[in-house]
């Protein structure tokens, strides 16, 4: 570094801090990892490898269970959820700005201002009441089922949707659009053959985030869940209250197996071409 | 104007108003509509055994600082809730604090790469920051256990004899939030310390600015709504934290998401949780409001 001379951007001690808070930021992931290899039960002493811990979760009815559901309400509220931003997204791009346009804005991005804890509880009690109604009116059987998880993951999973799509849409070439009305295809073609398209990595992206924000998700679950409901990590949060076992270490890294091969193929498509 | 523009202009804001209320409808029904019940449920009287009664009571809001004597009937100052709300504002104040003392170097350094290394290290931070959160504060909770990595490497150095029973303190909740949420600010750092012109250093130096001073005078001031970003992103999550101080505080040190939890599920207060609720609420407001300010104002001053 010293024959390079004085460089005006470094500032001394700026790279080790940097790089001693990376390994900071991984190294509790790592042990977490290893030890779901360990073949001891302790979480402090290494008996030499195994996969024991990864058949035992696999065999537990309890996890394949919450991993089933926890697939399905992520899988719903992807897809509803990139559904209604595309359109919210197509409603507030590439168009004169509208009376209300900004309150739309407030409205999508609500989810990401209020804390978690504040909506958990707000649901708990709204879902409560629509509950006591439906049973009230004899429609008891409508009061169990993931519906209400899936709703409710939906919603807060739709800003994040909405912003890779956003994001693609403004970034898009009108021409193109332009060109296909000129040689006389219909509104509905165009869009079909032509926005589409084009706009598909952006829905992609947006569906993958929403997918991992609500396989990620505890506080909402938690509260909203009815018995015998249990995700994934509202299952993981149960079982810390008791004694620990690696089992929640090979969970842990099953699903954290499956965030980072989803966030790799995002950033593989977001990535701007070079 | 011509009518046929006119009309033109409004039909495409309807149709805006038409792509945009599927969206809108399900974040009123299972987002932005539940609030408004809250603010209902913190006038009411609580229920025997959870739930309301439809009287209206402001008890609530005033059991947020006061608790009412069950013998005597007399409201007094509640110093458990004090000493919870303090916790939680001492906590994230002090989270907030350290992710900037190590957040800035790091996004400095990040910025001040290659191109291409840069991509890399952005990438390195933006994983744990997608993590789940639960398993990364179970992370934590694994290095500081009595027999977890932290005791073992400093007893295995001779630092100390005895394993240090960090877990379940307030200094395990204030390890796991600084761990949790200090991509949060390392990445509006980033983003404001990537536009800064490396010029203005050369500038500094070259009119004998110490390297204390460049950082004080030159840096801070230009990156500053990179640091009001960042810190708003770290202090809102903070405070409203839930998972990370139950998982590290142990049910005994609770903050205001525990404590509003305790209210709906086991103390059966549910106007006094609807109350505390809309609280944090209105302090987050406060917060994203002071930083939309700030943001304008700088905006339109540069």
């Amino acid at each position: 570094m010293a024959e390079r001379g004085f460089q005006v951007a470094r500032l001394p001690g700026f790279a080790i801090t940097a790089i001693v808070v990376l390994v900071a930021l991984y190294l509790p992931i790592f042990t977490l990892v290893a030890y779901s290899f360990n073949a001891s039960t302790s979480l402090a002493v290494w008996g030499g490898f195994s996969l024991d811990w990864y058949a035992k979760a696999w065999d537990n009815q309890q996890v394949k269970d919450a991993t089933i559901r926890s697939l399905i309400i992520a899988s719903f509220a992807a897809v509803i959820s990139t559904t209604v931003a595309t359109m919210a997204a197509l409603g507030t791009t590439r168009r004169r700005a509208f009376k209300g346009q900004t309150f739309i804005y407030v409205m999508i991005n609500q989810p990401l201002m209020v804390p978690e804890i504040v909506t958990a509880v707000a649901l708990m009690i709204v879902f409560g009441l629509i509950k006591v109604w439906l049973t009230s009116i004899g429609m008891g059987g409508l009061t169990t089922g993931l519906g209400y998880l899936i709703l409710a993951h939906s919603a807060f999973c739709i800003p994040f949707a909405y912003l890779p799509i956003r994001a693609r849409l403004e970034g898009m070439d009108l021409t193109l659009e332009t060109a296909a009305a000129d040689l006389y295809a219909t509104p509905w073609q165009t869009f079909r053959r032509v926005t589409l398209p084009l706009l598909a990595p952006g829905m992609i992206a947006g569906a993958m985030l929403a997918f991992v924000i609500s396989l990620d998700d505890v506080v909402i679950t938690e509260f909203v869940k009815s018995g015998g409901q249990d995700t994934l990590p509202t299952y993981m949060l149960g079982q810390m209250r008791r004694q620990l076992t690696p089992e929640i270490n090979a969970v842990s890294t099953m699903l954290l197996g499956l965030t980072v091969v989803l966030l790799t193929a995002f950033f593989l498509l977001t990535r701007k071409k070079t | 104007m011509s009518p046929a523009e006119e009309n033109a202009i409004r039909s495409s804001a309807r149709t805006g108003w038409l792509l945009s209320t599927p969206a809108l409808v399900i974040l009123f029904i299972a987002a932005a509509g539940p609030l408004i019940i809250v603010v209902i449920y913190s006038f009411l009287t609580p229920g025997q055994h959870g739930n309301v009664v439809w009287d209206f009571s402001t008890d609530g809001w005033v059991g947020v600082l006061w608790s009412k004597d069950i013998f005597t009937g007399e409201w007094a100052l509640a110093d458990a809730h004090l000493a919870i709300f303090w916790r939680s504002l001492w906590l994230s104040f002090l989270t907030t604090a350290f992710t900037f003392l190590v957040g800035f170097p790091m996004a400095w350094f990040i910025a001040t790469r290659p191109a291409k290394e840069r991509a890399l290290w952005l990438f390195l931070i933006t994983i744990p920051f997608w993590t789940n959160l639960l398993i990364r504060t179970y992370a934590i909770n694994e290095v500081l256990r009595k027999e977890g990595l932290m005791n073992t490497v400093l007893m295995g150095l001779g630092i100390t004899d005895t394993p240090i029973e960090v877990l379940y303190t307030q200094t395990a909740i204030f390890i796991g939030m600084t761990y949790v949420y200090l991509p949060l600010m390392v990445l509006p750092l980033f983003a404001a310390i990537d536009r800064f012109d490396m010029k203005l250093l050369e500038a500094g130096y070259d009119l004998y600015a110490s390297r204390m001073q460049v950082l004080r005078r030159v840096i801070l001031p230009i990156v500053k709504p990179g640091i009001i970003a960042g810190s708003i992103l770290v202090f809102v999550p903070s405070l409203g934290a839930y998972v990370t101080p139950r998982v590290l505080g142990g049910g005994k040190q609770m903050m205001i998401g525990n404590f509003i939890e305790l209210q709906f599920l086991q103390g059966k207060n549910w106007p006094l949780g609807a109350a505390l609720s809309m609280l944090l609420l209105m302090i987050v407001m406060v917060a994203l409001l002071v930083y939309v300010r700030y943001a304008n104002k700088g905006a339109s001053h540069g």
